[in-house]
């Protein structure tokens, strides 16, 4: 009797919320460590990238116009559905190579950084907005928020918490984003975008895109509808280029070498307002 | 001088009530000097270019001071006796810190007639202004931020903040003492040294500063003024001992800071230009909107990045709002910036005047209808009367441009989203303004407008408390507030 053939996935890319191949018809392999599973996943060109960018631009205004509270119970059903497909990203990861008990250890600390930045939506303002004093008969007041489209160039290690380490606290402020993946391992980063997909994350708020970080990064730094780039992810000799890349608009840059929950990667990306009034009879 | 007749309140059969009469400022309070140097490790000094600049009276164009032009070697010194000064303003007690900020703070207001003159003379500002708002600015700036120095710890929850180490800080010319206490006033409560370079057409109060900061006690290499131009401020902000750079001036300038500093690791802040859009509809208290929208494009001869150059009218009230704005523009003064009673004062340099003279042509030459209130205006020093355009669309140059002068452009909206949609349309977002009557409606705007600061049913008000700095090309990072601390300090972000 023949053995069944698995169904073996295509991989993806993640944009407005559904999953198209590149435009290009580009294609790239992931072979595991041990070279026993082979997989292709689509290479996003220069045109993926804009597609993407606006999907996120168009996304913007909902996304942040949504109740701090309601985009915290969106984080939270993501931390739902990754706890779900938690087989499959440690599954996943190993295959990247991480042993078995760290890549399990890796994802539980991806669901428990998705709960905290979670809870941090309809909080954050509160810590980094604030009341002035002003010497004058005014209300005045300074609240955070969000810049508008952010780029993230996610690391290569750790490859799926350090995704989220970057896509979280830019989403949670309002943000919408357009993520590059690390090559690394690139089946987690759409194993998450599956995750998101059925996590009521509105289509275009977050998009993934897998391929070559070195191709893409310069178009996400140079786009001028992209307000802001978390460059965690690139090298630290394409930096300079990527910032001179980044100055055409002024974009907002940021670059964190750990994965820690931090509540300033949330303010990195917000811009304060402050609104003033008079007061009187 | 000015069109001071004209001026004189009238009865209603058109008699005036009273004769005007000049009030003028003594310029001698300003004690300027024949020769200004550079000022570097707590002394006056040389350059060691040799190179001496002329700063003018932009009212006469009479001659100040010549003032040292710091080259590069001068740079050199200027950051390393920042540096070497560094670790002990560090590790100074923080109170002692408090102490020196609230003590030339103190010192400003007791010198606070000098140093207004000293402003009005070198950048033809208004002395009513100077004195009134710049100077008792400056003062709230040093005593605000004084009082941060040993509290620190307060400002970021679950941080340890730290100094950045030396600040290389460029300023402008329109408000020459006050951009210098915006920056050097968090900068050093904050426990960092700092290398200033005022503007090339208003170096003098920086270089006061400077000394009152010294007799203050503040040690030698805390605070560094090097006067110069734009190579200067180059030098400075591209010196490897500069940890952060402070630049508040035009965006253009601001992104080749940027570009420069790519890859180099220096923290970096910019505050930079504007085109701020006021919006008034039809329920605002109109009076009120005219003297707000009078003030947001005047004051400082419309020389302000946050000034409100665009003025968005709902269309219903368009037409009477004009007239209103027509008829009060002729009562503004424009002439002496040391007459007490001058509203307009002098444009700060032949350079300015020329943009503005430029910008405005190209208003005329796109079809835009041009209103100027007849004014005299004095033979010698750069002015430019009060301005408005109206018939102007989105595309027009005088639209879409910092034009930086006393200009105003006024387009019509009808609905609220129609007035989000113009007022965002920039790609600036510093300043903008909201006139009416509704509550909800000024919060629902508020939240729209892509803008750092929003004034509603005010505008141009400042506070050292109070956070100021823009969205999109106006720039990034805050001054003043809790918020401006964040700008000088490591481990906060």
């Amino acid at each position: 009797m023949v053995g069944r053939l698995a169904v073996s996935k295509t991989y993806k890319l993640y944009i407005d919320g559904a999953f198209p191949r590149s435009e290009s018809g580009r294609t790239f392999a992931f072979t595991s460590d041990d070279g026993s599973v082979k997989v292709y996943l689509s290479r996003a060109s220069r045109k993926d990238l804009r597609m993407a960018v606006r999907a996120a631009r168009a996304a913007l205004a909902g996304w942040k116009g949504r109740s701090g509270y309601n985009r915290g119970q969106v984080l939270y059903r993501i931390a739902e559905m990754v706890e779900d497909r938690a087989a499959t990203f440690t599954a996943q990861l190993e295959l990247g190579g991480r042993p078995t008990g760290e890549a399990r250890k890796e994802v539980e600390e991806t669901i428990d950084l998705l709960i905290w930045y979670a809870g941090w939506c309809d909080k954050y303002m509160q810590v980094i907005g604030n009341m002035n004093p002003v010497a004058g008969s005014f209300f005045n007041i300074s609240v955070p928020e969000p810049v508008g489209v952010v780029g993230v160039s996610a690391p290569s290690a750790p490859v799926l918490r350090g995704l989220v380490a970057g896509l979280a606290p830019v989403i949670s402020s309002g943000n919408t984003a357009v993520v590059v993946a690390s090559p690394a391992q690139p089946m987690v980063a759409i194993t998450l975008a599956e995750a998101l997909a059925t996590a009521d994350v509105p289509a275009g708020a977050v998009n993934i895109l897998t391929g070559c970080p070195e191709e893409l990064a310069p178009w996400l730094a140079g786009h001028m509808d992209v307000n802001g780039v978390d460059l965690s992810g690139v090298h630290p000799d394409a930096l300079s280029d990527l910032e001179e890349a980044a100055s055409h608009n002024l974009k907002r840059t940021g670059r964190w070498e750990n994965s820690d929950a931090n509540l300033y990667r949330i303010s990195a990306f917000t811009e304060i307002k402050t609104v003033w009034h008079p007061k009187g009879r | 001088m000015g069109n001071n007749d004209a001026l004189a309140p009238r009865s209603e059969t058109g008699v005036p009530l009273w004769e005007y009469q000049e009030s003028r400022e003594n310029p001698d309070l300003a004690a300027i000097r024949d020769r200004s140097g550079l000022w570097i490790n707590g002394e006056e000094t040389e350059p060691l270019t040799g190179k001496w600049f002329l700063t003018i009276d932009p009212a006469t164009e009479g001659h100040l001071s010549m003032v040292a032009e710091a080259g590069p070697a001068d740079v050199e010194r200027a950051v390393g006796a920042a540096r070497d000064a560094a670790a002990g303003w560090a590790a100074m007690p923080a109170t002692e810190r408090a102490k020196s900020l609230f003590r030339i703070a103190r010192l400003i207001q007791e010198r606070s007639r000098e140093l207004a003159v000293l402003d009005t003379l070198d950048g033809g500002k208004p002395i009513r202004e100077a004195r009134d708002m710049d100077l008792p600015l400056v003062a709230a700036h040093f005593f605000y931020h004084a009082g941060w120095a040993d509290k620190l710890e307060y400002a970021f929850l679950g941080t340890e903040p730290r100094p950045m180490g030396v600040v290389g800080q460029v300023i402008p010319w329109n408000f020459p003492l006050l951009m210098a206490a915006w920056k050097v006033a968090p900068a050093l409560a904050t426990g960092n040294t700092v290398v200033l370079k005022p503007a090339e057409t208003t170096p003098l109060s920086a270089l006061r500063l400077a000394e009152i900061a010294a007799e203050a006690g503040l040690p030698p290499g805390v605070l560094n003024v090097i006067p110069g131009a734009g190579a200067t401020g180059a030098e400075l902000v591209g010196h490897g001992g500069v940890d952060k750079v402070a630049f508040t001036g035009s965006t253009q300038v601001g992104k080749e800071i940027r570009r420069r500093l790519a890859g180099s690791g220096k923290a970096l802040t910019l505050e930079l230009g504007g085109k701020g859009a006021h919006v008034v509809f039809e329920d605002a208290p109109l009076d009120q909107a005219v003297e707000g929208v009078v003030n947001g494009i005047f004051f400082n001869q419309g020389q302000v990045c946050c000034a409100g150059s665009r003025l968005l009218v709902q269309e219903s009230v368009a037409s009477e709002f004009v007239d209103r704005l027509r008829r009060r523009l002729s009562t503004l003064r424009v002439g002496d910036p040391l007459d007490k009673n001058t509203d307009i004062g002098a444009i700060n340099s032949a350079a300015q005047l020329q943009r503005i003279t430029e910008l405005v042509e190209s208003g005329q030459e796109e079809g835009a209808l041009i209103y100027q209130p007849p004014c005299e205006l004095p033979e010698r020093g750069f002015w430019f009367p009060p301005t408005l355009f109206t018939d102007v669309s989105q595309s027009h140059r005088i639209a879409r441009e910092e034009i930086f002068g006393p200009v105003l452009s006024i387009l019509t909206f009808r609905t609220p989203a129609e007035a989000v949609e113009r007022a965002n349309n920039t790609p600036y977002g510093l300043a903008s303004g909201v006139w009416t009557s509704k509550g909800s409606r000024i919060l629902w705007m508020a939240d729209r407008l892509a803008a750092g600061v929003v004034w509603a049913n005010t505008y141009n008000k400042f506070d050292p408390a109070s956070p100021f700095g823009g969205v999109k090309e106006s720039g990034f990072g805050r001054e003043g507030g809790r918020h401006g601390l964040a700008a000088y300090l490591r481990g906060v972000g």
